[in-house]
């Protein structure tokens, strides 16, 4: 007898760690691992409330949440392979070619 | 009602047809063209109004022609409307009459000078607004002739607008009578206030039933700010510095529009209001002290000045002054006789002093002049018409309307009275001395050397033809006696008519004791209501008559002076001011009444205008705030670019600040209670 | 009671891992602990009663998205973080921001506590079981979603094939 707050706060805080994570570290394959966490709190999100509602219209969601999520990566690392070839380096800080 | 359709309009639009057709097209016509097309257009409007004047002649009741509504703003109404009853009839004779003369005389005159076209439209745009101003049936359409009389005014004063002179003349002219009518404006307010509406009839029919206001009320009021009005278009003190300025103008619009026929705007305006200021005898007190002081005023200052239109425009200002005087003590009638026959022979004496210029070439200063009588006789013979007349010498008309004035002034204040007779004898003088110096002696062109001071000091009005010498003698001498010359008759024609009108003029105004039956008066009453003169009893008339005498003898010690002075003993008058050296000074510089008002008003009025509303109205608020407008926009622009820092990781907290920032929000509003 | 102990354990795990994530310095390290993060959430899942998706996520997140992480690090052979200098912005205003996100939902959470049943293990029976109504699911109401991800997976594909390759 778990009360569904639990899990929806775990969720929470999952997100807001991802959320920090995202602020703070400098290292660009961090900061989409960051990304991936905070997904997967989303996802914990989904699956609670599907169970809650007895709907399984949620847990497609994951599923989907799971595909976007993959194929976001792959493009994403894929930007940062090309990045580090011009760049030769993955702290985030030195990507300010946009810098006035 | 039987009335014919006189269609008044008309008379006002013929000179604006001609002042268009020679404003428009005129540059490229000949001389000749354009003076036919003014002169037919004003002859035209003279004839009209010659048929309209015989038509209505029988009548005392106005007839009054409304063409629709100007404005219509609520309960306002302001029409097209023309009114004739007898005073504007004879405004309008007077106007027409003395206007065509001058307009012959200008194609003579100003056959040799540049803008040929320019004058004449300006002449019939005056024309124009000069009618309209007369033959209005409201006071709004009155201001609307009044006002444009000033802008005619304005542009012909600086018709020689390159020079400096004229060009500030003309401003300085314009000025001034807006002052006067800020006070006229404001008196159409309590007009409309009062009765709702500016139509004469819808004035002065309420106006019947109200008795006269003896306390400073609002019909003194009004009457007071009315005369404001006429104080600046017929150059009472304080606003008669304009005139002796306006000489600048070529001298036919000196004759037409300071003599004969815009500055007596202001004397026809109060009489038109007679019934307003009958009704308010503390305006009417004001009127007569103002016309007095005034009379007498410029009559001082004319003595001393030494070019010939200065005189002749203090003499303006002087003669007005008696008008104002006359309608002062309610004796309205006078002061339109007066009109009439000041327009005559002081129009003839301007265009009798452009023909003296004309004659020596260009010089206008007194002091040059001399011997002339045998020179240029006809014009000598029609100015000496026209000197008597001005003095008041019987039977010329100027006796018959002076006296008239001085004696109805004299049932009223008998202070007043001496004031006007003083003036009287002081006209005579400066008259004279004009007459003496100008024709008689010797001629003295090129010979005489002005002193610095004098010279200074005067700064008689710079000679308007242009090749004409100044520069003490040099032209002159090539003139010589020889190249003194009679105008031609085109210009003597005018002045020929205006010296018979002179001479015959008074006599429709002979009162009673001196054998007449004051025609003028009786002719006028319908149209003013004002008291008229009782009917002359034994003893009344002998005073009358005796006061008459005063007048004469008043004019014979004039010219006994100006004799002695001028001609006898030609050297007492430098004596005589080397004695009375400061004063001579004081009158010569026109009491620096100029300088007064330049530091009294003007300074302080430039300075408020450049440090308070240039510099800081205008250059800071309202360019400040346009200016700060746009730069506010652009630090707003430098401060929200730091935004854009390329930075990512800073991007990536502006979008947790931003989601944060949203989901508050929308927990606010409510979303998942 | 069980459920609970359970809950409590793999959800310590779960943010242990995040906590890991983002105080470890080398990338690598990062990784691994999120990978620990997807297994303790996959066994959450169980806990919920969505054993595909539990399955699904260990075979996909875990195996497959955290892998390519792996070797791309490995690839780029990324050393570990160096100090440099930051943006003041993302502290000042990230933090905060974090902070009142996170406060906010668990407030909420907390709040709205009463209107939802507790979760009990086994409460979710799907009908035979989880996979059977998944993908009777998948394939007949959501039949397009699931086709356009399958052209998503394709384009993505592409697109990291013609990003990552080496200009010639």
């Amino acid at each position: 007898m778990v009360p569904l707050s639990w899990y929806l706060v775990l969720s929470a805080v999952l997100f807001c760690l991802g959320v920090s994570a995202f602020l703070l570290k400098r290292n660009i394959i961090t900061i989409f691992m960051s990304i991936e966490l905070m997904l997967n709190a989303v996802n914990l999100s989904f699956v609670a409330f599907a169970n809650q509602f007895h709907n399984l219209d949620g847990q497609v969601f994951v599923f989907f949440v799971m595909v976007v999520a993959a194929a976001e990566a792959a493009v994403g690392l894929a930007i940062i392979i090309a990045v580090f070839r011009t760049r030769e380096t993955l702290n985030v800080d030195r990507v300010n070619l946009l810098k006035l | 009602m039987n009335q014919p359709a006189l269609n008044l309009w008309i008379i006002p639009v013929l000179p604006l047809v001609g002042a268009a057709i020679n404003g428009l097209f005129g540059r490229r016509f000949k001389n000749s063209m354009v003076s036919a097309v003014a002169l037919l257009f004003t002859a035209a409007s003279l004839a009209y109004a010659v048929w309209v004047a015989l038509q209505w002649w029988g009548h005392t009741e106005p007839y009054v022609q409304s063409l629709g509504d100007w404005i219509s703003a609520g309960g306002f109404h302001a029409p097209f409307g023309f009114y004739l009853d007898r005073l504007s009839t004879v405004m309008m004779l007077i106007v027409t009459g003395v206007g065509f003369l001058i307009h012959v005389y200008s194609v003579g005159y100003m056959a040799h000078e540049g803008g040929y076209y320019r004058f004449f439209s300006y002449l019939n745009l005056f024309m124009f607004f000069m009618l309209t101003l007369v033959l209005a049936n409201n006071y709004l359409l009155m201001f609307v002739g009044w006002e444009g009389v000033g802008l005619a005014s304005y542009l012909l004063i600086g018709f020689f607008f390159h020079k400096d002179s004229a060009a500030d003349a003309g401003k300085k002219a314009f000025i001034v009578n807006r002052i006067g009518d800020f006070g006229f404006l404001l008196g159409m307010f309590l007009l409309i206030g009062m009765f709702g509406s500016l139509n004469f009839e819808a004035v002065f029919g309420p106006l019947k039933t109200y008795s006269p206001e003896l306390h400073w009320g609002i019909l003194t009021a009004t009457a007071l700010l009315l005369m404001v009005g006429a104080t600046g278009k017929s150059a009472q003190v304080p606003l008669y510095v304009w005139l002796p300025d306006a000489m600048e103008g070529p001298t036919p619009v000196s004759a037409l529009i300071h003599a004969a026929t815009m500055v007596t705007a202001g004397v026809y305006m109060i009489a038109r209001s007679s019934p307003i200021f009958s009704r308010a005898p503390h305006a009417l007190e004001i009127v007569a002290l103002v016309g007095a002081i005034t009379a007498i005023f410029a009559a001082t200052m004319g003595m001393a000045q030494t070019d010939i239109k200065r005189v002749l425009a203090y003499s303006t200002i002087s003669q007005l002054g008696y008008m104002f005087l006359a309608c002062g003590v309610a004796a309205y009638a006078a002061g339109i006789f007066h009109l009439m026959t000041h327009a005559f022979f002081k129009a003839l004496l301007f265009l009798g002093a452009g023909s003296v210029i004309h004659a020596v070439g260009g010089e206008q200063d007194m002091r040059r002049m001399g011997g002339l009588r045998k020179l240029i006789p006809v014009t000598f013979w029609v100015m000496t018409v026209a000197t008597f007349a001005i003095a008041g010498f019987p039977p010329l008309s100027g006796f018959f309307s002076k006296d008239e004035i001085l004696w109805r002034t004299y049932l009223n204040s008998p202070v007043l009275w001496f004031i006007g007779v003083v003036t009287a004898l002081l006209t005579s003088f400066y008259m004279f001395r004009l007459w003496f110096m100008t024709f008689f002696g010797d001629l003295r062109l090129g010979e005489v050397d002005i002193g610095e001071e004098a010279h200074k000091a005067d700064a008689p009005v710079q000679a308007q033809h242009a090749p004409a010498a100044h520069s003490h003698g040099h032209g002159a001498e090539e003139h010589g006696h020889s190249g003194v010359h009679e105008s031609p008759w085109i210009m003597l024609a005018p002045l020929v008519i205006l010296a018979i009108l002179s001479v015959v003029g008074g006599w429709v105004g002979i009162p009673a004791a001196l054998g007449g039956s004051s025609h003028f008066e009786h002719f006028l009453a319908p149209a003013i209501q004002a008291p008229l003169t009782a009917e002359a009893g034994e003893a009344t008339a002998r005073l009358e008559l005796t006061f008459a005498g005063i007048s004469v003898a008043a004019a014979l010690i004039g010219f006994f002076f100006a004799w002695l002075l001028y001609y006898k003993r030609p050297e007492l008058p430098d004596r005589i001011t080397a004695r009375i050296h400061g004063i001579y000074l004081l009158v010569l510089h026109k009491y620096h009444i100029d300088e007064g008002y330049d530091q009294l008003f003007v300074k302080p009025l430039l300075a408020l205008s450049t440090y308070v509303f240039w510099r800081g109205v205008d250059q800071e608020i309202i360019d400040g705030t346009v200016n700060g407008a746009a730069s506010a926009s652009q630090q707003l622009g430098r401060g929200l670019r730091q935004m854009q820092s390329g930075n990512i990781r800073s991007y990536a907290a502006w979008v947790a600040a931003g989601g944060a920032a949203v989901i508050v929000y929308m927990i606010w509003l409510g979303v998942g209670k | 009671m069980l459920h609970q102990v359970l809950f409590i354990i793999f959800g310590l795990i779960c943010v242990g891992g995040a906590i890991n994530l983002l105080v470890q310095r080398h990338p690598i390290n990062s990784a691994l602990s999120l990978v620990v993060v997807m297994g303790a959430l996959s066994l959450i899942y169980l806990l919920l009663g969505a054993e595909f998706v539990a399955a699904v996520q260990v075979i996909v997140y875990a195996g497959a998205v955290m892998v390519l992480f792996v070797f791309v690090i490995m690839l780029l052979n990324a050393g570990a973080e160096e100090r440099s200098r930051g943006s003041h912005v993302a502290l000042w205003i990230g933090g905060p921001g974090v902070v009142v996100l996170a406060g906010m939902i668990v407030y909420l959470m907390f709040r709205n506590d009463k209107h939802f049943t507790p979760v009990t293990i086994g409460s979710f029976p799907a009908q035979p079981d989880n996979t059977h109504s998944l993908a009777d699911l998948l394939f007949k109401k959501f039949l397009l979603p699931f086709e356009i991800t399958s052209v998503l997976i394709l384009i993505a594909i592409m697109g990291a094939v013609v990003l990552a390759r080496r200009e010639s």
